[in-house]
């Protein structure tokens, strides 16, 4: 074989030796969050709560917690970033003032999590005298915010301007052709960066640490420390208890598949709205 | 008639305008407020310690005296590894995706790779301690140290305890997670080559090698760069999976299996058992050397990707 020949048949086979280590990496993450979630799995995890030490019991409360949480954070962020992301996308493309918002919104969506929740701290724990689920809260919804704007921009401006021309030219203002025609026409894609950054916040662990905290209780208090299922899953996946190592591994898989699930919505719901639309 | 129709548009238009204005000056008064609290938290430990807190190695919550050098060196080392491990990897991947693979095979394994970017971070640290690092002792560190050691430089990195975790597991942990990233904005610049270029490459007689290395490569090198920065980015501030493989030990060695600590792992690790103010304050300077860091490396990597 020619020295060509014989360096581009190892170059070809050092990419796929590449691909073939990312795939090993994922098969091995999802074999194991399998086998060992599954051996914890069972009704209990949702009708029971958190356990003390070495003892049996459930999740229920650090699901309940978790998915107010996200929930309520989603509710805040999402106005907000829809209006944020709207202004971007009116704005003139080479307007300085845009770009820098641009920019910054950028590096708000890279911003380490643990910062956010270190703000979140110093703001909102501090001031009220208490870790609290508002707290929480807050620092999941400035993570979801930056995620939202930048989708939200880049959907409207995939809106056709003969559209907007088309509702201007019936002398409808501005507001409702933003709101009733171009927020129509985007929908399904705003609705996408929403899940998203709803998967991107429902994995976070740093920025509750010093926030939401944690709770052994069943609780819906906002105010008061609130139990969620990452910070559950960080203390019992540490602890020397078995009981707990196993229900860590049993939350990974139920936040691993939820996570999962929103994803694939994410993907599916905006041909789903589209397909709902051209069937009327 | 008309012209209450027209005041009331034109009150809509203004309202819709100031709320979608200030929702977007939102953004900057985050990115500020998240500094204003960094310097203001941090405040009493830096005026106590000076210039000094970035250089001192000294990490003692008992004597409280503070320095983040060892944290600062934790989080520097772990993520040149990581990024000296995937920015090859996720480059030959991209190529394998975009160049070499046909489209069925492709396509499903583009969307496996896409997978591990959805897998929260606390998911890679549990793995990488509970599953991950035990092999790593029996399966490498073993047999680095009867065969390793001994080289000249690089044999001091492995000369530790084979006890599975440490710097550089947390190193190759990172390198995990930030493979997908590397990977999807590589192929992503690949793909939007033009066809013709490929195919005047092929045309004369170039081996895939040839077109990938010295046509198609060069032409993404911004991109690329860009696409290692921003995992580097992504690296620096990683938290969980980092504290759950990196051992915590306040310390710089030369040996990368030893047990250190990054600047993200020493906070979450430490703030909620932190007692005195001084070792609070000490905890939230180094959020703010974090913040200075990563701000940093992604500006620097978004300018690169939007050339």
């Amino acid at each position: 074989m020619s020295p060509r020949k014989l360096k581009n048949y190892t170059f070809m086979a050092a990419c796929f030796g590449c691909a073939l280590f990312g795939l090993v990496i994922l098969a091995s993450v999802l074999y194991s969050l399998i086998g060992k979630g599954l051996a914890g799995f069972g009704l209990h995890l949702f009708t029971e709560i958190t356990p003390g030490p070495g003892s049996n019991g459930g999740l229920k409360n650090a699901i309940i917690g978790s998915l107010m949480l996200t929930a309520l954070s989603i509710v805040i962020a999402t106005p907000l970033g829809v209006l944020a992301g709207t202004w971007l996308s009116e704005s003139e493309k080479s307007s300085k003032a845009a770009e820098a918002l641009r920019f910054l919104n950028g590096m708000l969506m890279s911003a380490p999590s643990i910062l956010v929740g270190l703000f979140v701290y110093k703001v909102i724990v501090v001031t009220t005298g208490g870790f609290s689920g508002w707290a929480g809260t807050v620092a999941l919804a400035i993570l979801a915010l930056p995620i939202i704007v930048s989708t939200t921009e880049e959907m409207l401006r995939l809106v056709p301007t003969t559209l907007k021309e088309a509702g201007s030219g019936l002398g409808v203002s501005r507001w409702r052709v933003m709101t009733q025609l171009c927020y129509r026409a985007a929908g399904p894609g705003i609705m996408t960066g929403i899940l998203l950054s709803m998967a991107r916040i429902t994995g976070e662990t740093a920025p509750l640490l010093f926030t939401a905290l944690n709770s052994n209780f069943m609780t819906t208090d906002m105010s008061q420390p609130m139990a969620n299922l990452p910070v559950t899953i960080y203390q019992y996946a540490m602890s020397p208890y078995e009981s707990w190592n196993e229900l860590a591994w049993a939350g990974a898989l139920l936040i691993t598949v939820f996570i999962l699930i929103i994803n694939l919505l994410a993907t599916a719901l905006p041909r789903w709205i589209k397909a709902l639309r051209a069937a009327k | 008639m008309l012209s209450t129709t027209n005041a009331r548009a034109v009150d809509g238009d203004s309202i819709f305008q100031r709320l979608s204005f200030s929702s977007a000056i939102l953004i900057l008064l985050v990115l500020i407020g998240i500094l204003i609290s960094l310097i203001d938290g941090g405040w009493q430990a830096l005026s106590e310690f000076g210039p000094g807190f970035v250089f001192s190695n000294e990490w003692d919550p008992v004597g409280s005296q503070f320095g983040a050098a060892s944290a600062i060196y934790g989080t520097l080392v772990s993520s040149l590894i990581a990024i000296v491990i995937a920015i090859p990897a996720g480059l030959g991947t991209a190529i394998f995706l975009a160049e070499l693979a046909p489209r069925w095979i492709s396509k499903p394994v583009g969307m496996a790779i896409e997978l591990l970017a959805a897998v929260p971070s606390i998911i890679y640290g549990m793995w990488g301690l509970f599953v991950f690092a035990p092999w790593f002792s029996e399966g490498f560190q073993f047999w680095a140290l009867e065969n390793l050691v001994g080289l000249p430089v690089i044999g001091a990195w492995f000369d530790g305890p084979p006890i599975g975790i440490g710097l550089l597991t947390a190193g190759l942990i990172l390198s995990f997670m930030i493979l997908p990233i590397i990977t999807a904005l590589t192929r992503d610049a690949l793909q939007t080559i033009p066809n013709v270029v490929r195919e005047a490459a092929y045309g004369v007689g170039a081996t895939p090698f040839e077109v990938i290395t010295r046509v198609l490569l060069p032409s993404i090198r911004n991109a690329a760069v860009g696409a290692g920065i921003l995992g580097l980015g992504r690296a620096l501030g990683e938290t969980m999976a980092v504290a759950f493989v990196i051992g915590g030990a306040n310390r710089i060695e030369t040996s990368l299996f030893m047990p250190a600590s990054s600047i993200s792992s020493t906070i979450a690790q430490q703030f909620n058992e932190a007692t005195n103010e001084m070792h609070i304050s000490a905890l939230i300077s180094l959020g703010l050397v974090l913040f200075v860091l990563t701000f940093l490396v992604m500006g620097v990597a978004r300018l690169l990707l939007k050339k």
